[in-house]
C-alpha cells in the first residue's frame, strides 16, 4: 500500500490513475500494456494516438528548423561586405527573451498540473499566464527586429542576414501561432471544460510549446552565444 | 486591388493553351451541369466530398492521380512531337517560353500531382484494411490532406489559364527562378501549388505513421504485417522526414521572391547550389517514397498469383528499411558535377550503388516467390512481370549514373532521361496500373475486364520501350534533354521511332480507357460476389467487395503470417466459418466539412499570394482560422452504428463466404 500523505506517493498515484499506460515508466521485459497499441494488444487508445501523432508532427517541424539552422551555418560568412553576426547580437535583451521563454515552459508544465488535477481556474491562470511571458518574447523579438532595421540591417542586405531573420523569425513566427492557439485554448477550456478531447488538445499544445523551448535553446547558441563570441 | 492581376494575364493570342482551357472549362462546366440535373450533388456532398472513409478519400486520390496523369501525358505528347517536328530548319508548332512550361508542367504534375495521390490513394485504401482497423489515426486529417492535394493541383491547372506556369524545370534551381530572371508568376504558381500540397502530404505522413505504429488488431505484430503495409509505413516515415525539407526550402525561395532576400540569389552572399542541395534532400527520397509502396503492390501480387507466401519476408522488410534509410544519404549524386571533389562525389556514388543491393534483395525474393508457384498470368501479374524486366534495366543505367565519372558524360543528357522514366514509369506506374487492377473489386464490387487490360499492359509495355530506349541512343550521341530545338539532323530516326512509341502509348491510354467503360458496362457480368476474387492472403480479402464502411464487423485477431490466408485454409479443411460472433455497436468518426473548407481557403489563399494580393490572402488566412475554430468547437465527433445493422451486412458476407466453401468443396471433388 502506497503512504498517498506523501506528496511523491500522491504523485505515483495520481499518475497509476492518469496514465494507465504507464509511459515511460514500465520495467524492462513487462510485456506490452493494454490499450498502448504495443506489440499484439491492438489499436491504441485515443489519447496515446493523440499524443503519439503530435510527437510525428513535432519531429517534422524541427526537420524543418534543421534545414534553416543548415541554412545558416551555411550563409553565416557570406556578408557580403555588410554587418556580421557580432555586430547584431545584444546580450542583455536576448538574456531577458531567454528568461521569457524559459519561465513560460515551466508556468506552462504548471498549467498542466492543474489540468491533471481538473482545476480549471489554476489552469486558465498558468496558460495565461504562459501566453503573457509568450507575447514578451515575441514583443521583444519584434523590438530587436525594428532595430535592427533602423540600422540598416534587413534580410535584403546580405545572405548572411536572410538566414539569421529567416532562422529567428520562424521561430518567433512558431511562437505568435502558439500563442493563438493558445487563445483559443482558453476559449475552449472556459466554455466546455475538461472533455476528453480538450485535454487532449491541451497535452499537444504542452508539446508544441515545450518544443519551442527547445529549439529556442539551439538558436540562443547557436545563433546569438557563438554569434556574440565569433 | 488585384496585385499584379490583369486582364492581359488570360493568354488571349495563344491558341494553343487558350483553346485548351476553354475545352477543360467546357468539360468541367458539362460534368457540373449532369451532376445537377441529375441531382447528385447531395449524394456527393454525403458520401464523398466529406466522407472521412480511408476508402473513399484513396478512390478520391487515384481518381485525381489518374486524371492528372493524363493531364501529364499530353505534355509528353507535346514534348516529343516537338522534338520530333523542331529538326534543321522548321521550328515545330511550340514556341521556347510555352515548350519551356510544358517539360515544367509535366514533370511537376506526374511527380506531386499524379503518382504521388495515386501512391498515397493507395496507401489510404489499403492500410486500414490490411491491418485490420476500421480508419485510420485520424480521418478527418486525413480528408484534409486530400483537399489540400487536390487545391494545389487545381492551381497547377489555373496557371494554364491564368497567367503562366514555371519555365524552370520541375525543380526550379535558383538563379533562373529568382525574380530577377523569372519575373512572371509561373514560379510562384509552382511554389505555392506544391507547397499547399506538400503540406498535405506531411499530414498523411504523420497520419500513416501513426496508424501504423499505434493501430493495429489484435495479433498483428509488426513481423506479421503484410508487405504492402511495411512499404506505406517506410514511405510515411521518409514523408515525415524529407517534406518539411521541401516546404522549408520553397519557403526560402519564396522569401527571396517576394522580398528580395538572399538565400539563393547569385549576388550578395546567396547561394543557389544551397538551393540546389536542399531540394535534392528532399527530391531524392522522394522518388523512394514513390517506389517503396510499388514494391510493395508487386509484393502482394506475386504472392497471390504465385500461390506462395512471399518469399523472404523478413529480408523483403529488412531491404525495405535499409532502402528507406540509405535513401537520404544519396542526394549529391544528382549534381556530382557541382565540384564537391572526388572524396564527396566517391562516397555518394557508392552509397548510391549500395541502394541497388537492396533493390536486389527484393528483385530475387519476388522470382523466388515464382519460382514452384501455380504462376497465374492475370493482368497485375503480367504489369509485374513487365515491371521486373523494365526495372532491372533502368537499376543498371542507374548504377551507371551513380558511377561520377560516367555520370560527368551523361549528366543532364536524354540519357538521365530514359534512365529515370525507365524507373518511375516501369516501377511505379506499372504497380499502380497493377495496384489498379488488382484491387478495383475491392473498391467498386466488379472486375476490370481482362482481355482490355492485357491489351493495355501490351501496347504500354512495348510502347514504353520504342519510346525510351531511343532516348538512351540519343543521351550518348550527345543529346541534352529540355531541347526545344534539334540542330543535328543525324538525330532524326531516333527521335522519329521515339514518336512511334509514343503513338504505342496513346493506344495503351485508350485501351485502358475502354477497360473501365467495357468492365461498367459488364459489371454484373464481373461482379465479385465471394469479396476474395484473387485468392488472396491479406486481410482486405476478408472483407465483402466493396468494403463495408466499417470494414470489419467485428475486428480480427490475428494469429500468424498472411493473417487471411490461415483462417481461409482452417475454414475449407473444416469446411465451416467460425462460430458466428457476438455483435456490438460500431464508434464510426462523423463525416466532416473540414477538409474540402481548408481546400477553398487555400486555393484562395495561394491564388491570392501567386498575384501578390494581399488583402484576399489576409481574408482566406483569417477566414481558414475562424472556421478552424468553429470546427474545434464540435462536440460529436462520432457516431454508433447499431449491433442489427452491424449483424446485416455481416451476415451477408457469411453466407457469400459459405456459398464459397462449398464451390471449392464442389471443385475439389470434381477434380
Amino acid at each position: 500500500m502506497i503512504d498517498t500523505s506523501l506528496p511523491a506517493a500522491r504523485e505515483v498515484a495520481r499518475r497509476a490513475h492518469e496514465d494507465p499506460y504507464r509511459l515511460g515508466h514500465r520495467d524492462h521485459g513487462a510485456g506490452p500494456v493494454e490499450g498502448a497499441g504495443h506489440g499484439e494488444t491492438g489499436p491504441a487508445r485515443k489519447r496515446i494516438i493523440v499524443g503519439y501523432g503530435f510527437w510525428i508532427f513535432l519531429l517534422s517541424d524541427i526537420v524543418m528548423f534543421a534545414c534553416f539552422f543548415a541554412a545558416f551555418a551555411v550563409e553565416r560568412n557570406a556578408t557580403a561586405g555588410g554587418p556580421v553576426m557580432s555586430e547584431l547580437v545584444e546580450m542583455p535583451r536576448v538574456g531577458w527573451e531567454t528568461a521569457a521563454l524559459l519561465l513560460s515552459s515551466y508556468t506552462c508544465g504548471l498549467s498542466f498540473a492543474a489540468t491533471n488535477a481538473r482545476s480549471k481556474l489554476w489552469t486558465q491562470v498558468f496558460l495565461i499566464i504562459t501566453g503573457l511571458l509568450g507575447l514578451a518574447f515575441v514583443l521583444m523579438e519584434l523590438s530587436e527586429f525594428i532595430g535592427l532595421a533602423s540600422r540598416g540591417i534587413t534580410p535584403q542586405r546580405s545572405g548572411f542576414l536572410s538566414a539569421f531573420f529567416g532562422l529567428v523569425g520562424l521561430h518567433g513566427l512558431h511562437v505568435t501561432l502558439a500563442g493563438v492557439w493558445l487563445a483559443t485554448m482558453l476559449a475552449q477550456v472556459q466554455v466546455k471544460g475538461f472533455r476528453p478531447e480538450i485535454v487532449h488538445r491541451l497535452i499537444c499544445f504542452n508539446l508544441f510549446w515545450h518544443a519551442l523551448d527547445i529549439v529556442w535553446i539551439g538558436i540562443f547558441t547557436i545563433v546569438y552565444l557563438i554569434g556574440a563570441i565569433t | 486591388m488585384f496585385g499584379k492581376l490583369t486582364w492581359s494575364a488570360i493568354p488571349w493570342e495563344q491558341p494553343i493553351p487558350l483553346i485548351t482551357s476553354l475545352v477543360v472549362v467546357l468539360i468541367l462546366l458539362g460534368v457540373l451541369a449532369l451532376v445537377t440535373v441529375k441531382r447528385w450533388w447531395p449524394y456527393l456532398w454525403r458520401e464523398w466530398i466529406t466522407s472521412v472513409d480511408h476508402k473513399r478519400i484513396g478512390v478520391m486520390y487515384c481518381l485525381l492521380g489518374v486524371v492528372m496523369l493524363i493531364r501529364g501525358f499530353a505534355d509528353a505528347i507535346m514534348m516529343r512531337s516537338q522534338q520530333a517536328l523542331a529538326i534543321g530548319t522548321s521550328q515545330g508548332y511550340l514556341p521556347p517560353e510555352h515548350y519551356d512550361q510544358v517539360f515544367s508542367a509535366h514533370g511537376t504534375i506526374m511527380i506531386f500531382f499524379g503518382a504521388m495521390p495515386l501512391v498515397i490513394g493507395f496507401m489510404n485504401f489499403l492500410t486500414p484494411l490490411q491491418l485490420g482497423v476500421r480508419d485510420v489515426a485520424f480521418p478527418t486529417l486525413n480528408s484534409v490532406s486530400f483537399w489540400l492535394t487536390a487545391s494545389g493541383a487545381l492551381l497547377v491547372n489555373i496557371s494554364l489559364f491564368v497567367g503562366e506556369f514555371a519555365r524552370t524545370g520541375w525543380l526550379p534551381y535558383p538563379p533562373l527562378s529568382e525574380s530577377t530572371y523569372s519575373p512572371g508568376v509561373g514560379v510562384d504558381y509552382y511554389l505555392w501549388a506544391v507547397q499547399i500540397s506538400g503540406i498535405g502530404t506531411l499530414m498523411t505522413g504523420i497520419n500513416f505513421v501513426t496508424t501504423i505504429l499505434k493501430m493495429r488488431c489484435p495479433g498483428m505484430s509488426y513481423m506479421r504485417m503484410p508487405m504492402f503495409t511495411w512499404t506505406a509505413f517506410a514511405a510515411s516515415l521518409l514523408i515525415v522526414a524529407v517534406f518539411p525539407i521541401l516546404t522549408a526550402t520553397l519557403a526560402m525561395l519564396s522569401l527571396d521572391r517576394f522580398f528580395g532576400w538572399h538565400f539563393f540569389t547569385n549576388d550578395l552572399g546567396g547561394n543557389p547550389m544551397m538551393f540546389v542541395n536542399l531540394i535534392w534532400a528532399w527530391g531524392h527520397p522522394e522518388v523512394y517514397i514513390l517506389v517503396l509502396p510499388a514494391f510493395g503492390i508487386f509484393s502482394e501480387v506475386f504472392s497471390t498469383f504465385s500461390g506462395k507466401p512471399l518469399f523472404g519476408y523478413r529480408s523483403m522488410v529488412m531491404a525495405t528499411l535499409f532502402i528507406c534509410v540509405v535513401s537520404m544519404m544519396v542526394w549529391l549524386h544528382h549534381f556530382f558535377t557541382m565540384g564537391a571533389g572526388p572524396a564527396v562525389n566517391a562516397f555518394f556514388g557508392i552509397a548510391s550503388s549500395v541502394i541497388a543491393v537492396g533493390t536486389g534483395v527484393k528483385i530475387y525474393n519476388w522470382i523466388f516467390t515464382m519460382y514452384g508457384g501455380r504462376v497465374r498470368f492475370s493482368v497485375p501479374m503480367l504489369w509485374s512481370l513487365g515491371f521486373i524486366f523494365t526495372f532491372v534495366i533502368g537499376g543498371m543505367t542507374g548504377v551507371m549514373l551513380a558511377v561520377p565519372p560516367a555520370d560527368f558524360l551523361v549528366h543532364n543528357s536524354m540519357f538521365l532521361v530514359a534512365h529515370f522514366h525507365n524507373v518511375i514509369v516501369g516501377g511505379v506506374v506499372f504497380a499502380l496500373m497493377a495496384g489498379i487492377d488488382f484491387w478495383f473489386p475491392k473498391a467498386f464490387g466488379f472486375r476490370l475486364h481482362e482481355g482490355w487490360g492485357k491489351t493495355a499492359f501490351w501496347f504500354a509495355f512495348v510502347g514504353f520501350w520504342v519510346t525510351f530506349a531511343p532516348l538512351y541512343v540519343l543521351g550518348l550521341l550527345g543529346m541534352t534533354r529540355r531541347l526545344q530545338h534539334i540542330n543535328f539532323p543525324q538525330w532524326t530516326p531516333w527521335l522519329y521511332m521515339s514518336v512511334v512509341g509514343v503513338g504505342i502509348l496513346i493506344l495503351g491510354v485508350i485501351s485502358q480507357v475502354v477497360q473501365l467503360v467495357v468492365s461498367i458496362r459488364d459489371r454484373e457480368k464481373l461482379r465479385d460476389v465471394t469479396g476474395d476474387p484473387w485468392d488472396g492472403r491479406s486481410l482486405e480479402w476478408a472483407t465483402p467487395s466493396p468494403a463495408p464502411f466499417f470494414n470489419f464487423a467485428v475486428m480480427p485477431n490475428v494469429e500468424g503470417e498472411e493473417a487471411y490466408w490461415g483462417i481461409k485454409l482452417r475454414a475449407i479443411e473444416t469446411q465451416r466459418l467460425g462460430p458466428e460472433p457476438q455483435y456490438e455497436p460500431i464508434e464510426m468518426p462523423v463525416n466532416s466539412v473540414v477538409g474540402f473548407y481548408t481546400a477553398v481557403f487555400a486555393t484562395v489563399t495561394g491564388f491570392s499570394l501567386i498575384w501578390q494580393i494581399w488583402w484576399l490572402a489576409a481574408v482566406g488566412l483569417v477566414g481558414a482560422f475562424i472556421g478552424f475554430v468553429v470546427f474545434a468547437w464540435r462536440d460529436v465527433h462520432e457516431y454508433h452504428v447499431p449491433a442489427d445493422e452491424v449483424a446485416r451486412v455481416d451476415r451477408a458476407r457469411r453466407a457469400a463466404r459459405l456459398a464459397l466453401l462449398e464451390r471449392i468443396a464442389e471443385r475439389e471433388a470434381s477434380t
